[in-house]
């Protein structure tokens, strides 16, 4: 469209960027002349196929709290288990487990930040609307019960040789309520982490909301049994062996049914690409752990090799679902879609009085 | 909206009426003096290697950290002109509520016989200009989200970021329908405080690490100034003032143009009962929103959070349930 003379001098314009509707072209304006036109689909246009929403800037070491939270959250409910069901040594591997996993955890979190230096600002307020800090306090009063049980367990270890004098009598008095406390907080902290990711405007993660704790939980759950059978002689690891095959079975189950309710766009990317790939592979390896445990728990090299296939599945399930997120972000298509989708229905449906957009 | 969600009227008011922009995109002539006064005013870093985008006149991108005021470009030729005129014809017909300036009902629809309703003549090719800023939502994703209270809503009933609470979690990047809001990385420009920087030597950046988006320029609001883009703005495509006031302009306006025919002019975010709430910078677009970049049916994420806490807790007792099973079946020690 030639506007003056000058334009003439211009080179030819490359291909335009612009999307219509993503990946599939449709038929429309400036289509090669040898297509065909066909029945249109809901077709937008995107503004030269630039982000709608924003990525957060989250990276691995997000995924690797996620993945961490929901191992301590889970060690600590068998922790407690052990403590009250009197198997001193899967007591004691849980309690370790969950304070070497919730410290690294939060390690990566502060490292995430962009201002580390101002991590406890965190704690400057309780926010009801914001799981982040809902979060942050789960995970403080948390570390608190796992922090002095596990300095007990480790006191004990080394044959009462930290210097805790008087303090060490303390220590033994509140090592069981302690356990109690972290057990207390070690499902919210197993399950926050997926309201933290719904809780956004990001569309695959959004979209999710229903079942991706339930997908959490049972991650948690299953990894936190395979170290348990990893770290745990077989005679005191039965418990462990019935939650991680209850764990993969919520995990295959929960996966499902979040995928096949979620609006099918936005579901996309924990399908395709890297994401997709690692979603997959955690479900094959969950249900191969699974099986596993059933199959051969009680010799320990099975067991053992069973807790590593799941421990790999629960963080490629954190991995995959972040990743797909940040993903859902990168084509605006995921977020247009499906809100034209929702849009149109509700207009179908007679309630034309609550859109954005208005003739007046 | 849910009673955990944050909105102006929650806070006890000191008495200012809530503030807000109304962006008329149909009188934008593109000059980018916004984004030009924006970044002068608030010391924002540039943000690109100054690239060529291949969009038009638009080499800024899209809103962020280091941009507030971005201005679209978008070349549309007769076909797309239709099809915009068309879908505002369609939402005219809908039927949705507020059409019109209030005291002067059915106007816009085009029935007062002494205007000349004939579309007028369709151009074969148009320039969409627009100059887009945070919304400064009723309910904002990005504030309820924040987990520090870095965002808080002002006196004005804006949204701002204190720059030094805010930690750079980036929760809030997440939580904005509008993608606005973004951590700011690294760039160059000085600190407001220091003004007085050495010319044409590189001051150093303020606010790495942490959020940062529009304050509506609540430094010169303060002042009772209007902020830099809208005293920049050569057109007053950009106006600023009270938001009910700027709603009602925006009214106004959009019955004048359909008036004249133009049924592709639509108003945006003047609606209380959308899913934000409304939003404090009410625009006036000439096509739908996605081709501005704008979310066509954008909701506040918070919306949902007493359902999403439901099923968590539900998730979260499951996974108690299952503990406690996995030790009544785990056999004896
Ligand atoms: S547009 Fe985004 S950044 Fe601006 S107030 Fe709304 S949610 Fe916050
Ligand atoms: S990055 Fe700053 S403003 Fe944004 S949510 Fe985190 S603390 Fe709040």
């Amino acid at each position: 469209m030639t506007v003056s003379d000058f334009d003439n001098y211009r080179p030819p314009e490359p291909p335009r960027r612009s999307k219509r509707g993503g990946k599939r072209r449709r038929a429309g304006a400036g289509q090669g002349p040898g297509e065909t036109p066909m029945v249109p689909e809901a077709e937008f246009t995107s503004y030269y196929g630039r982000p709608v929403v924003k990525p957060p800037p989250w990276g691995d070491p997000i995924s690797a709290y996620l993945f961490l939270g929901g191992v301590a959250g889970g060690s600590a409910l068998l922790g407690l288990g052990g403590q009250l069901t009197g198997r001193p040594e899967l007591c004691r591997n849980s309690r370790l487990a969950a304070l070497a996993s919730v410290g690294i955890g939060a390690a990566a979190l502060v490292a995430d930040l962009g201002r580390p230096e101002r991590f406890l600002n965190m704690l400057r307020t309780i926010k009801p609307t914001s799981p982040m800090s809902l979060g942050s306090w789960i995970l403080t009063a948390f570390s608190a019960g796992v922090g002095i049980s596990a300095a007990s367990e480790i006191d004990r270890m080394t044959g009462s040789r930290l210097p805790l004098g008087p303090l060490r009598k303390v220590l033994r008095t509140i090592e069981g309520p302690a356990g109690v406390e972290a057990a207390l907080f070690a499902t919210p902290l197993s399950a926050y982490t997926a309201v933290l990711l719904s809780d956004t405007a990001n569309p695959t993660w959004n979209a999710a909301r229903e079942d991706l704790p339930f997908v959490f939980v049972s991650s948690a759950s299953l990894a936190a049994a395979g170290l348990a059978m990893i770290t745990t002689p077989v005679q005191q690891a039965g418990p462990a062996r019935v939650l991680a095959v209850l764990g993969v079975a919520g995990d295959l189950i929960a996966t499902r049914a979040m995928e096949q309710r979620m609006d099918p766009v936005a579901a996309e990317p924990l399908r395709e690409g890297a994401p997709g790939r690692m979603l997959a592979w955690s479900q094959w390896l969950a249900a191969a752990g699974g099986i596993g445990v059933m199959a051969g728990g009680r010799h320990r090299p099975v067991a053992a090799a069973c807790g590593v296939a799941l421990l790999t599945a629960s963080a490629l399930t954190r991995f995959g679902v972040l990743r797909a997120g940040i993903r859902s972000t990168e084509d605006p298509r995921y977020t247009i879609e499906p809100q034209k989708r929702r849009l149109a229905a509700r207009r179908k449906a007679g309630i034309v009085d609550d859109s954005i957009t208005t003739p007046g | 909206m849910n009673k955990l969600t944050e909105a102006p009227g929650h806070i006890p008011h000191t008495g200012h009426p809530r503030k807000g922009f109304f962006t008329d995109t149909s009188i934008c002539i593109g000059c980018k003096a916004c984004e030009v006064a924006c970044k002068e005013w608030n010391r924002n870093p540039h943000d690109s290697e100054f690239e060529l985008l291949e969009s038009s006149y638009d080499n800024t991108g899209s809103l962020g950290a280091d941009t507030w005021r971005h201005v679209a470009f978008i070349e549309q030729d007769r076909e797309h002109i239709d099809k915009a005129r068309e879908s505002g014809r369609a939402l005219v017909s809908l039927g949705m509520p507020g059409i019109g300036p209030p005291g002067a009902p059915a106007a816009a629809a085009g029935t007062s016989p002494d205007v000349d309703t004939t579309p007028p003549n369709t151009p074969d090719f148009r320039w969409l200009m627009s100059s887009d800023v945070c919304k400064h939502c009723t309910n904002a994703g990005c504030l309820d989200v924040c987990p520090t209270g870095a965002l808080f809503r002002t006196e004005h009933g804006t949204v701002v970021v204190q720059d030094d609470v805010c930690n750079g979690c980036g929760t809030c990047v997440a939580g904005c329908p509008f993608g606005v809001i973004e951590r700011r990385s690294d760039g160059t420009a000085g600190v407001k405080g220091q003004r007085d920087f050495t010319p044409g030597e590189q001051a150093p950046t303020r606010n790495v690490g942490v959020a940062q988006k529009c304050t509506l320029c609540y430094d010169r609001m303060v002042d009772g100034q209007t902020p830099a883009c809208a005293q920049a703005c050569p057109t007053t495509s950009i106006k600023y003032g009270e938001r009910e006031q700027m709603v009602s302009t925006a009214k106004e306006r959009v019955a004048e143009l359909h008036a004249q025919g133009l049924t592709e002019a639509r108003l945006y975010g003047a609606n209380d009962a959308d899913g934000v709430g409304g939003t404090g910078s009410v625009f006036l677009l000439l096509d739908e929103p996605e081709v501005y970049g704008l979310p066509p049916d954008p909701r506040v994420p918070t919306a949902d959070l007493p359902r999403m806490f439901k099923r968590a807790g539900l998730a979260a007792a499951g996974m108690l349930a299952a503990a406690a099973a996995a030790f009544l079946a785990g056999g004896r020690p």
